[in-house]
């Protein structure tokens, strides 16, 4: 029981801890750009471009099965 | 195609770290800010890149105790994927580098020059480098697989000062240093976030995988152009 509390101790010094770091740095981040959605844009980008370097790996991994196939 | 379900798996891993890495949230860093999102993509370059070394040396190893060609090719490809995605993982470090280092902390640009993590990890992807002009010197076939294999060797051993010793001894900007206490209190990676946790060890596996399948493209071609030599 002891041990329980002075666990729950610890983790509540721990989370007021982060909670005063957090109040007390302002740090800048994207939050206009969350705000009217527009990241989405950018994972679409992203995605587009990863989207396009699988369809390539495909292609290629499908050309050498053939070519393999071709060669027994 | 190979139909395998790890090739799935990257293909999985990866659209969810894209997405999971940039629209999860993050902690608040000072000095990183939004730029944290970059531990999915340059960070996970260097954990693939060290885990397809492993994989090179392994198959090298192999190589020197049963002689067989085919793992020489396979040492030999997947030391170069490792290659690029350590090229990759420098590339992306030194935009990361320009915007944290040098613009926020006003770092002058001989200390980062004089950077040790900076100066390792060039050694290290120069040492494996000169595996390729080694390879690439032999018109031996036997002699260039077990010679380049021993190099292999060698290459994968200095790895260890260059990346992982000589930068934690010696102060350093980079996360993970000693120094980074002083140099860089913005990131410990010793106590990474959850939140970031959660996207960067899939994202490990995914890039990985990733290499994985071009290397094993890679190895086929080559057993294909071989095969193509051997019969005319």
């Amino acid at each position: 029981m002891g041990k329980l509390i002075s666990r729950l101790g610890v983790l509540l010094l721990f989370t007021f801890s982060t909670l005063a770091v957090s109040a007390q740095e302002n740090v800048q981040m994207a939050d206009g750009m969350r705000s009217n959605g527009k990241i989405y844009v950018v994972v679409a980008v992203a995605l587009t471009i990863l989207a396009g370097l699988f369809l390539y790996l495909i292609v290629l991994d499908r050309k050498i099965s053939r070519f393999e196939k071709n060669e027994n | 195609m190979r139909r395998s379900w790890w090739k799935i798996l990257s293909v999985v891993l990866l659209v969810y770290t894209f997405i999971g890495g940039f629209l999860f949230d993050v902690p608040r860093l000072p000095i990183l800010n939004e730029s944290i999102r970059n531990l999915h993509f340059h960070v996970s370059m260097w954990f693939s890149m060290m885990l397809l070394f492993i994989v090179s040396v392994v198959y090298s190893i192999k190589y020197l105790r049963k002689g067989n060609y085919g793992n020489d090719i396979r040492a030999a490809q997947f030391a170069a994927v490792g290659s690029v995605l350590g090229i990759l993982g420098y590339a992306t470090g030194t935009i990361w580098a320009n915007y944290t280092w040098l613009s926020d902390q006003h770092q002058s640009l001989s200390s980062v020059l004089k950077e040790p993590k900076l100066i390792g990890a060039g050694i290290a992807l120069l040492i494996y480098g000169a595996y390729f002009v080694l390879r690439s010197s032999f018109n031996d076939i036997d002699k260039r697989a077990r010679i380049s294999a021993v190099y292999n060797i060698f290459a994968f051993a200095m790895l260890f000062p260059s990346i992982w010793i000589i930068p934690r001894l010696v102060g350093s900007l980079h996360p993970g240093a000693p120094g980074s206490e002083t140099g860089n209190p913005a990131l410990n990676f010793n106590d990474i976030d959850s939140r970031l946790r959660i996207v960067f060890y899939p994202a490990v596996i995914g890039w990985t995988l990733l290499g994985v399948w071009i290397a094993t493209l890679k190895i086929r071609l080559q057993i294909l152009k071989d095969k193509i030599l051997i019969n005319g």
